[in-house]
């Protein structure tokens, strides 16, 4: 392929074994410039395995990647400033102050101190300059180590699980912060294993499961693909279930003590009956979701 | 890249300084040792004989004069003889006008011998003097040591040496452990700079530290309570001291190659520095120990490193003696970082 001028990323049939475990098995994909990519799936399935690669600091054992055009593996130094890694949350200097952190870094990239400012507003750190990294939050830790992974302004920037072992309040700030990233214009790749929160943030998602990619596309496109039926819930008690699988596009019904579920192919009449009928109260529609479509690809229920 | 070696040089001492069981194992416990042993051997070699002494006279009165014995005065011959028979005096000397006895205790040969000598040799001075001719063979009693007989002049190189290098195996092994395992090693493997800054900014931190060390150990040993005395040749044992410091830090490269934690980093340094600690005249002289021993001791840096600072410090050598323990520890270095360039990984697996 010669049109990575086009694509930050080509990834092409890659592959790496340890010992009998494949641990990526045949991945292809490419990212665009400016593209938020998403890979998913549980913990063992290779995303970190694959994400290394992508980075050059593991070696194929078959396939090739371009990053940006070049070959990154072995370690290309005139390629390093252009990639911003975020690594584990620990990976900082015994001792030092968020602030003192950001600097170090800063400085190996030859990036002067007044970078390490702004980083900190970006990830909402400001109030912890001060702090030492050993004193911060597991979410402040993981904020501060994607700001590190930012501080030389890389074009694409690779994130392993940034959301991992957060409360969901921190994730929620994290997803901000993710955001305001990809508003600067950078390609992100990033993998994590909560696949609502991929379908929220991603441009196009790639579901990876025991080292091979199963589908690749938009979260959108995804579920579309799915052709799932939507599921209408409804207190119970709001309607008899005879009633219910009477209306227009009910194709099954179910109860349980607390509550109704119709699952229908066309919500829009099904819920004009219930309009009309008056009967809202705690309805509740759910859609297909990621973990409907990892369901039906590898045949398991989804467990992160 | 300058900006790099400098910023981590900054990170690097800030983590020594800000840490403080580092801070207490590199200075105060080394100094805790050459305080103790320091009070504790101050007076060694500078103790006198006891004597017992009845009746007067020119032989006793030299005696006293002399200033190496502690003589005790008895009002009877019995009574000082009764204290040698029960061994609390090596001897007694018995002047009755011209006649000279010394009743000495023989289960303690050696100080036996010593105040036989003394004794004798005090009287037969007199001997000479009152006979008013000069004397034919001329006697002269000279030192060949020079002040060693003070404890502290060996004690210093000896602390000082282990200090230094119990924190520069312990700093370079368990830094490198700890940012492997960190990943911290993999951010730098990411950034565009290259080995070099990362490895001369650990060295540039470890030789300050070592030097503060070094000033701290020296400055309390000077004090008049402990009474070093530094030779004129002592700056002559900086490159000693310097080559010592790379010597053991390579030490510390190669184990934090090896280990992948730092509990094991720990107990391998332990392994390699306490056994050099012993054997190289860290708290006492080397001279001591069986000649098998000594000869076991000559494969340690330490060994090295703790004459050759020895040789400057207080016995105060040239510069031609600057040799043989900077080629061995600087041969040793090399050997030592080219074994751990080899062993080392980036990352943990």
């Amino acid at each position: 392929m010669t049109s990575s001028d086009v694509e930050a990323i080509v990834v092409d049939d890659i592959h790496k074994s340890y010992g009998d475990l494949r641990a990526v098995d045949g991945v292809s994909f490419t990212v665009d410039h400016g593209e938020f990519f998403g890979i998913l799936g549980p913990n063992g399935a290779g995303k970190t395995t694959a994400l290394e690669i992508m980075e050059g600091l593991r070696e194929p054992d078959r396939g090739s990647v371009r990053l940006l055009g070049t070959d990154p593996f072995p370690r290309k130094v005139a390629l390093l400033p252009r990639i911003g890694v975020q690594l584990q949350a620990s990976a900082f200097f015994d001792k030092l102050t968020a602030r003192e952190q950001l600097e170090t870094f800063a400085a190996l990239y030859g990036v002067g101190p007044a970078r390490a400012a702004e980083m900190l507003e970006l990830v909402g750190l400001t109030d912890k300059a001060n702090t030492r990294e050993d004193k911060l939050s597991g979410g402040q830790r993981q904020r501060l180590s994607i700001a590190c992974a930012l501080v030389h302004d890389p074009d694409i920037v690779f994130l392993d699980e940034p959301t991992a072992a957060l409360d969901p309040q921190a994730r929620r700030n994290l997803w901000d912060v993710l955001r305001a990233i990809r508003e600067r214009g950078k390609t992100i790749v990033y993998t994590t294993h909560y696949l609502d929160e991929a379908e929220i943030l991603c441009d196009r998602v790639a579901i990876m499961d025991r080292g091979k990619v199963l589908a690749l596309d938009t979260p959108a496109a995804l579920v579309r693909g799915l052709d799932a039926p939507a599921r209408i819930t409804l207190e119970r008690g709001a309607l008899t279930e005879a009633d219910a699988a009477a209306l227009p596009g009910a194709d099954e019904v179910t109860a349980d003590e607390q509550s109704l579920t119709i699952t229908t192919r066309i919500p829009a009449a099904l819920l004009t009956a219930l309009a009309e009928r008056g009967t809202l109260d705690g309805l509740q529609v759910r859609t297909a979701t990621l973990e409907d479509v990892f369901l039906h690809l590898t045949g398991r229920e989804y467990r992160a | 890249m300058k900006g790099a070696f400098k910023s981590l040089a900054v990170a690097m001492a800030k983590s020594f300084v800000r840490d403080r069981a580092t801070l207490f194992f590199a200075f105060v416990f080394p100094l805790m040792f050459l305080v103790i042993f320091g009070l504790l051997f101050r007076d060694i070699g500078t103790e006198k004989i006891k004597l017992g002494a009845y009746g007067d006279g020119a032989v006793i009165t030299a005696l006293e004069r002399s200033g190496v014995v502690e003589l005790e005065r008895f009002d009877t011959a019995a009574a000082g003889e009764a204290k040698v028979r029960d061994g609390d005096l090596p001897g007694i000397v018995e002047a009755t006008g011209d006649t000279v006895v010394l009743r000495f205790a023989a289960s303690d040969q050696a100080q036996a011998g010593t105040v036989q000598g003394l004794v004798s040799g005090i009287t037969q001075q007199l001997n000479v003097a009152a006979s008013g001719k000069p004397a034919k063979y001329d006697f002269r009693a000279e030192q060949v040591e020079d002040s060693s007989l003070k404890s502290i002049q060996y004690l210093t190189p000896g602390i000082l040496s282990w200090g230094i290098a119990v924190t520069a195996v312990f700093g370079a092994a368990i830094t490198l452990v700890n940012w492997r395992r960190k990943q911290v090693l993999r951010r730098l493997r990411l950034a565009p700079i290259g080995i070099a800054p990362i490895l001369t900014s650990r060295v540039v931190v470890t030789i300050g530290v070592a030097i503060a060390q070094a000033l701290l150990f020296v400055g309390v040993a000077l004090l008049p309570v402990f009474g070093l005395t530094l030779a004129g040749t002592w700056w002559l044992s900086i490159p000693v001291f310097l080559s010592g410091v790379l010597a053991f830090f390579s030490i510390g490269m190669l184990v934090g190659a090896f280990c992948k934690t730092e509990e094991a980093a720990t107990g391998a340094a332990n392994i390699v520095v306490l056994p050099m600690a012993f054997l190289s005249g860290t708290f006492f002289p080397i001279d001591l120990a069986p000649q098998w021993l000594q000869a076991v001791s000559k494969v340690f840096p330490l060994r090295h490193m703790n004459d050759g600072v020895t040789d400057f410090l207080v016995r105060g050598k040239g510069a031609e003696a600057l040799l043989l323990p900077c080629g061995v520890l600087l041969g040793f270095t090399l050997v030592v970082s080219f074994i751990a360039s080899r062993v080392f990984t980036w990352e943990e697996s």
